[in-house]
C-alpha cells in the first residue's frame, strides 16, 4: 500500500518527465538541452550552486562552532532563528531580500536583476543544511582529545585541522551534498528578485517554468531530466565522499 | 578570546543581513501605513480565498501524508523485503527533485496531452488548473517528512513491547494503536509540522499546474507573486506576514517538539 501511493504521487508522474524527454529520441533530447538559453540557465545553476555551497561549507561550520562552543546573551533564539528558512516559503524569502536587496532597499544596495541576486537567494534557502548537520558532531565531540593536542604544545589553529575538522567533514560534506541539491532546483525564492532574464540571471528551474508556459514540455521534460540527473550524482558522489571522510576520521 | 568575540561577529553579521533584517523589514513595510492598511490587504475577497485554498491544501495533503508516513516508516523498519533499500531512497526524491519539475510531471500525466489527459477530459474530471492538481502537487512536495521524521523513533524503540503486548494477547492492531504509536508520538508531530510547513508554503510545482486564477486557483504563496507584479506592494507584503507568522509558529512549535523527541 505504502508503494502503491507513493507510485501514484510521484513515481508514476517522474516516471512521465522521462519517458517524455525522450519522445523525439536522442537528438529531440540533445537540440532542447543544447538550446543556448537551456545551457546558460544550467551553467548559471550549477556556478551558482557551487559557490553557495562553498561559502555555506565555511560559514555554516563557524555558524554551528558559535552555537555549540560559544555563550551569550540571545544564543538560544539565534539558535532557532536557523530553521527560519525552511519554514519561510520560498516566494516570501524572495520578496524579504528583494526589500533589503532591492531596488527601494533603505541601504541604497541594490543587487535586484543581477547574478548575486541568484546566490543570494540560494544563500538564504540552503543557509540550516551545514548548520544542523554539524552542530549535533560537535556537540558530540570529545574535547579531551583537544585538550591533550594542546597541552602537547599544538596551537589553535593546528587543533583546528589536525583535531576537529577531521571529526566534522563527514558532516560537513552531508550538509554540503544536501544544500547542492537544494540550490539545484530552487525556483519560489528565485522569481522576484532575479528578474529571469535569459541568458544573464534566469536558473534552470526558471527555464524550465518558461518553456512550460510557452507550451514546449518536450523541452521543458529534457531539461528537468539533466537536472534530476545532477541533484542524484550530486546526492550520491557527496554521500561516498562522506563515507571516504568516516574512514579517514576513524 | 578576541577570535572567539571575533567568530561570533561574522555569524551574528551574516544572520542578521541575510535573515533578521530581510524579514524584519517585510514586517515594517507591511504595517508601515498603519494597521488598517495591511487590514484592508488581507481582507479583500482574493485574499480571503487565497487563504482558505492554502487551508484546503494543507487539510488534505497533511493528513493523507500522516497516514502513509506512518505506515510507510512501519514497512521500512519492521518488515524485511526486496526492494526496501529502493524504497527508502525513493521516499527521499521530493527532496531531490526541483518543485518546477515536479509541476511538469503531474501536467505529463494528467494534463491536456498527458498519459491519462484524454481520459480525464472525457469523464469530465479536471486536475490540472484546478485545485486537484494542487493538492496533488503538495502531497508529493512534503511526501518525506513524517517517515523522515518517525523511521529513527520506530527504530530506537525497538519490538520488545510490542512482542510483550501480542504474548499477552494483543492482536497486532491493537499492539499498534496502544504501544507504537503512544511510543512515537513525538516523532509524529514533529513530521506534522514539517509537512505543514512545506504545504503551506509551496510554490513552484503549484505555480506549475494551478494557470494561477485569481480567486479560484491562487493559494496565499502565488497571491503574493500576483500581489508583487501588480505593483500593489502592500498586498505582496501583508500577504508575506501572514505567511511568515504561520512559519514562525511553526519554527515555536518545532522547538517545543524538538526536546521531547529523546524522551
Amino acid at each position: 500500500m505504502a508503494i502503491g501511493y507513493l507510485s501514484v504521487i510521484a513515481l508514476i508522474p517522474l516516471a512521465a518527465v522521462l519517458a517524455r524527454s525522450t519522445e523525439g529520441g536522442v537528438d529531440g533530447f540533445w537540440t532542447a538541452v543544447s538550446n543556448p538559453q537551456a545551457w546558460a540557465a544550467l551553467r548559471l545553476t550549477l556556478v551558482a550552486s557551487l559557490i553557495v555551497v562553498v561559502v555555506n561549507a565555511v560559514l555554516g561550520t563557524v555558524i554551528a562552532w558559535v552555537l555549540v562552543r560559544d555563550e551569550f546573551a540571545g544564543k538560544s533564539a539565534v539558535g532557532s532563528l536557523i530553521d527560519l528558512p525552511f519554514a519561510l516559503p520560498t516566494i516570501v524569502a524572495g520578496l524579504t531580500l528583494l526589500a533589503l536587496y532591492g531596488p527601494d532597499g533603505p541601504f541604497g544596495v541594490n543587487v535586484a536583476f543581477t547574478r548575486f541576486s541568484v546566490v543570494l537567494a540560494l544563500l538564504f534557502v540552503t543557509l540550516p543544511f551545514v548548520v544542523r548537520a554539524v552542530q549535533p558532531v560537535l556537540l558530540e565531540l570529545d574535547r579531551e582529545m583537544e585538550e591533550a593536542a594542546e597541552s602537547l604544545g599544538a596551537t589553535r589553529t593546528m587543533v583546528f585541522r589536525r583535531v576537529i575538522l577531521p571529526s566534522l567533514s563527514p558532516a560537513i560534506i552531508a550538509g554540503c551534498g544536501l544544500a547542492f541539491a537544494r540550490a539545484v532546483g530552487e525556483f519560489g525564492s528565485l522569481v522576484l528578485i532575479t528578474g529571469n532574464l535569459p541568458f544573464k540571471t534566469q536558473a534552470a528551474s526558471v527555464f524550465i517554468f518558461s518553456q512550460v508556459e510557452s507550451d514546449d514540455v518536450t523541452g521543458a521534460a529534457a531539461v528537468s531530466v539533466v537536472l534530476l540527473a545532477i541533484s542524484f550524482m550530486v546526492l550520491l558522489g557527496f554521500g561516498r565522499l562522506a563515507r571516504k571522510a568516516v574512514r579517514y576520521a576513524g | 578570546m578576541r577570535g572567539r568575540l571575533a567568530l561570533r561577529g561574522i555569524v551574528l553579521g551574516y544572520l542578521g543581513l541575510l535573515l533578521a533584517l530581510p524579514v524584519g523589514l517585510v514586517f515594517y513595510r507591511a504595517f508601515e501605513d498603519g494597521f488598517a492598511a495591511f487590514w484592508n490587504a488581507v481582507s479583500t475577497p482574493e485574499a480571503m480565498h487565497a487563504f482558505w485554498l492554502t487551508c484546503v491544501m494543507v487539510a488534505v495533503a497533511v493528513p493523507l501524508n500522516t497516514l502513509f508516513g506512518v505506515l510507510c516508516a512501519v514497512v521500512l523498519v519492521r518488515q524485511e523485503f526486496r526492494g526496501r533499500a529502493a524504497l527508502n531512497a525513493a521516499i527521499d526524491l521530493p527532496f531531490a527533485v526541483s518543485p518546477v519539475v515536479i509541476g511538469l510531471a503531474l501536467i505529463l500525466v494528467y494534463g491536456r496531452d498527458g498519459w491519462i489527459g484524454d481520459w480525464l477530459a472525457e469523464n469530465g474530471i479536471r486536475v490540472i488548473f484546478s485545485p486537484v492538481g494542487m493538492v496533488l502537487a503538495t502531497i508529493f512536495v512534503s511526501l518525506p517528512f513524517v517517515v523522515r521524521e518517525v523511521v529513527p523513533v520506530l527504530r530506537e524503540i525497538g519490538t520488545e513491547q510490542e512482542q510483550a503486548a501480542a504474548t499477552l494477547g494483543a492482536s497486532p492492531l491493537q499492539a499498534f494503536l496502544r504501544v507504537t504509536l503512544p511510543a512515537i508520538r513525538w516523532g509524529v508531530a514533529y513530521g506534522v509540522v514539517l509537512t505543514t510547513a512545506r504545504a503551506l508554503g509551496e510554490f513552484g510545482a503549484i505555480s506549475v499546474v494551478s494557470g494561477k486564477l485569481s480567486g479560484r486557483t491562487e493559494t496565499l504563496t502565488l497571491f503574493v507573486e500576483n500581489r508583487f507584479q501588480r505593483f500593489d506592494l502592500t498586498g505582496a507584503y501583508a500577504a508575506s506576514v501572514v505567511l511568515a507568522l504561520l512559519a514562525l509558529g511553526t519554527l515555536l512549535s518545532m522547538n517545543l517538539l524538538r526536546p521531547k523527541e529523546g524522551r
